[in-house]
């Protein structure tokens, strides 16, 4: 079964203005409906660049980011609407990416409002669904981020990027600056999402366990190319890159009972 | 024949009186290889600083902690400062916030060498390329002229280590010293550090909330939460039959991520 892709990178370069040397080269990667993609590598690989391009808040150099088929166009009102109520996304630090002045509903709330979804009762019965669907209590609506753990500011953040129903969410490092046992709460809760909503995640992270947990297909980069790709299985499970290698070797492993 | 460090009842509480350590009792003998294992808030790191004097203003201390023969709790400055370096020494999570920015590398790793050896001039320099080649950091005399911000984070690490065993201290007291790193690179930090430490005999308090990098690094092993000592034991026993509920939770969760790698049966 092939659909074709909802987001693609076709051969996009990116360079910083100024600067000869590419961050990113001539990478191409599509992300198919069901098929939810890694983006693995350590700092300076160029991981964040390429998200960055897939969400529109970076042009490539070279290259094109198509949506649906179509050609990004950052200036094209009607399409970029479209583009945000598909795409949404989370980053790494829960503490940073909530506005502290503002309560958890109006959060939640934003894509609504800013994507003419839906307002008053509807809206707030859309986040009250998005609230419950991340296991958050239903009074949480009325309170403020500071009120609430790492783990469960990240549940508010994947809250806000699944209220409007999107068929992609990216991550950037979702679940790295948890603890281990709310870090795997969250990789369930995004587990579950993917299973009952039919989202389609596409994650940053060097953390190669909850990549094996939660993407299908995986892609390797080193300094700016793609080295390796493929689905996650062999990818990790049969590394072809000595660069991929090295990176399943480093993980720290917990002794070994006996 | 008396521990390295010996901490009783201490408690640490802040300005307003709430306790966030409470009655922590534990010890660490020369030599030995201790991990303190715990999540955000389980009063690890500031234990560790507590060892050293070195709590946050308005923060107070109670209890007893004996390093090396020396009382840390209400000791004055002049004292501390006697057994700092020395005594132990401190490597943090981000090496960032523990070198100067507008100082060279060399000068940072000269000062506590000038300060407790009475080195200088040609000496000195020599002993500062010495403790940057202890750490294999290609080209010591490059990296004693760079600024902190001209290196990576792996190598400002490995600097911030190079500052720590300069005076050649019997406790190295690591607090999540690769947190920040890449996987490959905290990978290589750990080799070294174990090695350094085999090699010299040296006893370790590390600090982290990940079981596998202490494991790694260290025999015995004090969980904590919540500013209590939940349980304590050789690190492969605990791993394997973890007594308490709450360790169970964590190496539970710690195996469930591991388990997602070995399921392609890839990793070894």
């Amino acid at each position: 079964m092939t659909s074709s892709p909802v987001l693609e990178l076709d051969s996009v370069s990116y360079a910083y203005r100024g600067s000869e040397a590419a961050v990113v080269a001539d990478i191409s990667l599509a992300v198919t409906a069901g098929q939810s993609l890694a983006l693995v590598g350590e700092s300076g690989a160029g991981k964040t660049t390429l998200l960055r391009m897939l969400l529109g808040l970076a042009r490539p150099t070279s290259g094109e980011v198509r949506f649906d088929g179509d050609a990004l166009r950052l200036r094209d009102r009607e399409q970029m609407r479209r583009f945000r109520r598909s795409v949404q996304c989370v980053f790494q630090d829960p503490y940073a990416s909530l506005d502290p002045r503002q309560q958890v509903r109006r959060i939640v709330g934003e894509p609504l409002r800013s994507l003419r979804i839906a307002s008053g009762a509807a809206a707030g019965d859309l986040v009250g669904r998005a609230l419950e669907r991340v296991g958050l209590p239903a009074d949480a609506a009325d309170r403020y981020p500071h009120e609430f753990s790492g783990g469960q500011r990240q549940r508010i953040a994947i809250a806000r990027a699944t209220v409007c129903d999107p068929r992609i969410l990216l991550a950037d490092e979702p679940v790295s600056a948890l603890d281990v046992t709310t870090r795997v709460k969250v990789v369930d809760l995004l587990a579950e999402l993917k299973e009952t909503t039919g989202l389609t995640v596409v994650m940053v992270s060097h953390d190669l366990s909850v990549v094996a947990a939660l993407c299908e297909h995986t892609a390797v980069l080193e300094r700016g190319r793609v080295v390796e790709s493929g689905a996650t299985r062999s990818v990790l499970g049969a590394p072809s890159h000595g660069y991929t290698r090295r990176l399943l070797s480093s993980v720290p492993r917990l002794p070994v009972g006996g | 024949m008396s521990a390295l460090l010996e901490v009783r009842d201490l408690t640490i509480r802040t300005g307003t009186g709430r306790a966030l350590v409470t009655g922590l009792t534990f010890s660490v003998a020369r030599g030995e290889r201790l991990g303190l294992i715990g999540e955000s808030g389980s009063g690890k790191s500031l234990t560790t600083l507590a060892v050293l004097g070195l709590l946050p203003d308005g923060m107070t201390a109670s209890g007893s902690v004996v390093l090396d023969g020396t009382q840390i709790i209400g000791a004055s400055e002049k004292t501390l400062a006697g057994v700092r370096g020395r005594g132990a020494a401190i490597v943090f999570q981000e090496p960032l916030t523990a070198l100067d920015p507008l100082m060279r590398v060399g000068r940072q790793i000269a000062e506590p060498l000038r300060r407790r050896r009475g080195v200088t001039g040609a000496a000195l320099r020599r002993a500062v390329a010495e403790a940057l080649e202890r750490v294999r950091l290609p080209d010591p005399a490059r990296i004693a002229r760079a600024f902190p911000h001209e290196l990576s984070g792996g190598q400002r690490q490995r600097v911030a280590l190079a500052m720590a065993l300069a005076c050649d201290p019997a406790l190295l007291i690591a607090d999540e010293p690769t947190t920040a790193l890449d996987v490959t690179v905290q990978a290589e930090m750990l080799d070294l550090v174990d090695t350094l430490v085999r090699e010299r005999d040296m006893a370790v308090a590390f600090v982290s909330h990940d079981l596998a990098v202490v494991a790694r690094v260290t025999d015995r092993v004090l969980v904590m939460k919540d500013g209590h000592a939940v349980e304590s034991g050789d690190v492969h026993e605990v791993v394997r039959a973890p007594r308490e509920a709450y360790t169970k939770a964590l190496v539970d969760s710690a195996r469930q991520l591991e388990s997602a790698l070995d399921s392609f049966g890839g990793a070894q």
